[in-house]
């Protein structure tokens, strides 16, 4: 029984039980969660997935059996993602990224932050004088399904009442969910953009400056530059800010693109995208908000004041939460 | 993050007319941090493409099971239910969009269900952990990849001109199909989250062919010359053809091993007892002779 004495025969033999403890282990997680495992086999996981490890290794050098290498090797990557994969549960990653990462990301793309900011504020100024010397200048900026009857050619009144709810509040819901998804959606559309070489994501930072800027124009044409202020600013200030960080987050990808600086253009690609993702999904948070202000707050807030009073908070907060320095916590 | 060009040198070198060796190409070394090599191999463009429309199909699917339902809530509640209705819609619809990829792809198995049917997964490409950033980075990119050139599929060609209608069309093509043009496969969503899709196919533990087709021991005796006619390739090329174990092939296999070292078949000799033999032999001396050090390459290896 010459076959019987093959080493790699006698190796498999040995190590056979551990493999497939550590495969059923595998399957079970692959069906559930991590959770799916009690303590004990949590315990075992790390070791066989050594002990398959090394298995491989030793077939590889001695063993010939091609089935065999294969299924270790198939065996051995399985066990790793699982052993240094991601470990922290779900909460803890919400928790991670409320206390730490996002401030973080926002405070490194600060010079992001700053140039989308210009961008946009460059376009408020500019539509805002061309649209006071010259009315026809709004129509350029704003297009037709936006303006919704407000324009240079409606009269003060009928610009009045568009700031104003009339007591009708049903499907608020339905309109703060339309805003949060479809402002949501031009968010992630602007930072996807930065990819081709900033240059889209500049165009529509302005563009959306721009946008706003004519809407001031138009409103203070009329004398009703605070009350379309205070109807703009409630929620304003938060989407403003989420667009703002979004442009900023395509900024950076573009930039780094093109300006990969010390590390490889792979490498610097891959730390811009992780970090500006992480103030992407920030941005669509502040949206939600903002879509709670802009479909709910403001329809049932009538006052002026309040408006205002809203306003200046989130103008506070934002910064405040983003910005300012804080203890660095040891996890 | 080494691509192993190294390693495909070596299998090319080592096997210049295997039909698999092209696909060397896609083996990339992930050294773990005990040190061996896992040596990964990146999921191909077909099955990437097979993936994603497996779970454009089921979005789509959802999507149609949703609409169905809320028609029958608006008959049901005789349209007071609208409200609702709409805010679900618009929620669901958003939820699919955007957040479909990133939930499948946090869970331990990082796939969605289309890249779980075709054995592929979502991997850090410097080896580390897959981070939640990494996995909304390379999917927030999608809104370019995927969703441009859909809506653009899907808006009608006749309000732009026709220049504007190519312009556009270059400009999905450059994206679509960016993964084919670089060497990793990467689309750009890959490449700004630092990440890659590699193989991670679940394969059973096939028995031992030593075991499983032990022949009537002494009836075969191999010669020392014998033995020493093949090399590690062809030993595993007879696996392959041991394992599978289609007729035809066996018995052309064994005829031409026959023929090869000169071996005179017994009367009534199975040419597949013979074959298992022949292996097993071949296996216990090349293996000994590895364990001494020498890896015998193929039959043209004279050392």
């Amino acid at each position: 029984m010459a076959e019987l004495h093959l080493k790699s025969y006698r190796f498999r033999a040995e190590r056979e039980d551990d493999w497939r403890r550590l495969e059923k282990l595998l399957t079970k997680v692959g069906k559930g969660s991590a959770r799916a495992l009690s303590d004990e086999e949590l315990l075992a996981m790390p070791v066989l997935y050594r002990q398959a490890l090394s298995s491989l290794s030793v077939a590889r050098a001695t063993s010939l059996d091609q089935g065999l290498v294969d299924y270790l090797e198939s065996l051995s990557t399985r066990a790793y993602f699982l052993v240094y994969g991601t470990r922290s549960n779900l909460v803890e990653r919400v928790g991670g990224f409320f206390t730490r990462a996002w401030p973080e990301a926002a405070k490194a793309l600060w010079r992001e932050t700053l140039v989308s900011f210009l961008l946009t504020l460059a376009g408020v100024l500019a539509a805002y004088f061309l649209t006071l010397h010259d009315p026809d200048w709004f129509s350029a900026f704003v297009p037709d399904s936006l303006a919704d009857g407000r324009g240079p050619a409606a009269s003060a009144e009928a610009m009045r009442s568009t700031l104003y709810d009339h007591g009708e509040h049903k499907g608020l819901s339905v309109f703060a969910a339309f805003l949060f998804t479809h402002n949501s959606g031009v968010a992630l559309f602007a930072f996807a953009l930065g990819f081709a070489f900033c240059l889209p994501t500049a165009m529509l930072m302005a563009y959306n400056g721009a946008m706003l800027g004519a809407f001031l124009a138009v409103f203070g044409m009329r004398g009703l530059g605070f009350e379309a202020g205070g109807w703009l600013a409630i929620h304003g200030v938060t989407e403003i800010s989420a667009v703002i960080l979004a442009g900023a987050a395509g900024l950076r990808i573009g930039w780094t693109l093109a300006f990969p600086g010390d590390l490889s253009r792979p490498a610097a690609m891959a730390q811009a995208g992780r970090q500006s993702a992480t103030l992407m999904a920030g941005v669509v948070v502040m949206l939600f908000c903002a879509g709670i202000l802009e479909g709910v707050g403001r329809q049932v807030i009538q006052n002026d004041w309040a408006r205002y009073g809203i306003a200046l908070a989130t103008l506070a907060i934002w910064p405040a939460y983003l910005y300012l320095p804080r203890r660095r916590s040891a996890a | 993050m080494k691509p192993a060009t190294k390693t495909a040198k070596a299998a090319a070198a080592t096997t210049p007319y295997d039909p698999g060796a092209r696909e060397d190409t896609r083996a990339r070394s992930l050294v773990t941090p005990e040190g061996v090599d896992l040596k990964l191999r990146l999921g191909d463009a077909g099955e990437r493409a097979a993936a994603l429309f497996i779970d454009l199909a089921i979005m789509l699917g959802v999507l149609i099971a949703f609409f169905l339902l809320a028609v029958l809530t608006m008959v049901g509640t005789k349209g007071k239910g609208w409200e609702l209705v709409g805010t679900l819609g618009l929620l669901v619809f958003f939820i699919l969009r955007n957040l479909y990829f990133v939930l499948f792809e946090l869970t331990p198995g990082a796939a969605t269900p289309g890249k779980r049917a075709m054995g592929v997964r979502v991997a850090a490409r410097n080896g580390g952990r897959l981070t939640a950033d990494a996995i909304f980075a390379r999917n927030a990119m999608r809104e370019i990849e995927l969703y441009l050139p859909l809506s653009f599929l899907a808006s009608s060609g006749d309000k732009v001109s026709a220049w504007i209608n190519l312009a556009g069309l270059v400009w999905c093509l450059v994206f679509v199909l960016f993964p084919l043009f670089n060497r990793d496969r990467l689309r750009v969503g890959d490449m700004v989250a630092g990440t890659w899709v590699v193989k991670a196919p679940t394969r059973k533990l096939a028995p031992d062919l030593v075991e499983t087709s032990r022949p009537p021991v002494g009836r075969f005796k191999f010669t020392q010359a014998q033995l020493d006619a093949y090399g590690v390739k062809e030993l595993h090329v007879l696996e392959d053809v041991l394992r599978r174990y289609e007729s035809k092939t066996i018995a052309l296999v064994a005829a031409r091993i026959r023929l090869k070292i000169g071996w005179q078949a017994a009367p009534y000799e199975s040419d597949g007892d013979f074959l298992a033999a022949y292996y097993a032999a071949l296996r216990g001396r090349l293996e000994s002779r590895l364990l001494l050090g020498k890896r015998r390459k193929d039959k043209h290896d004279k050392s």
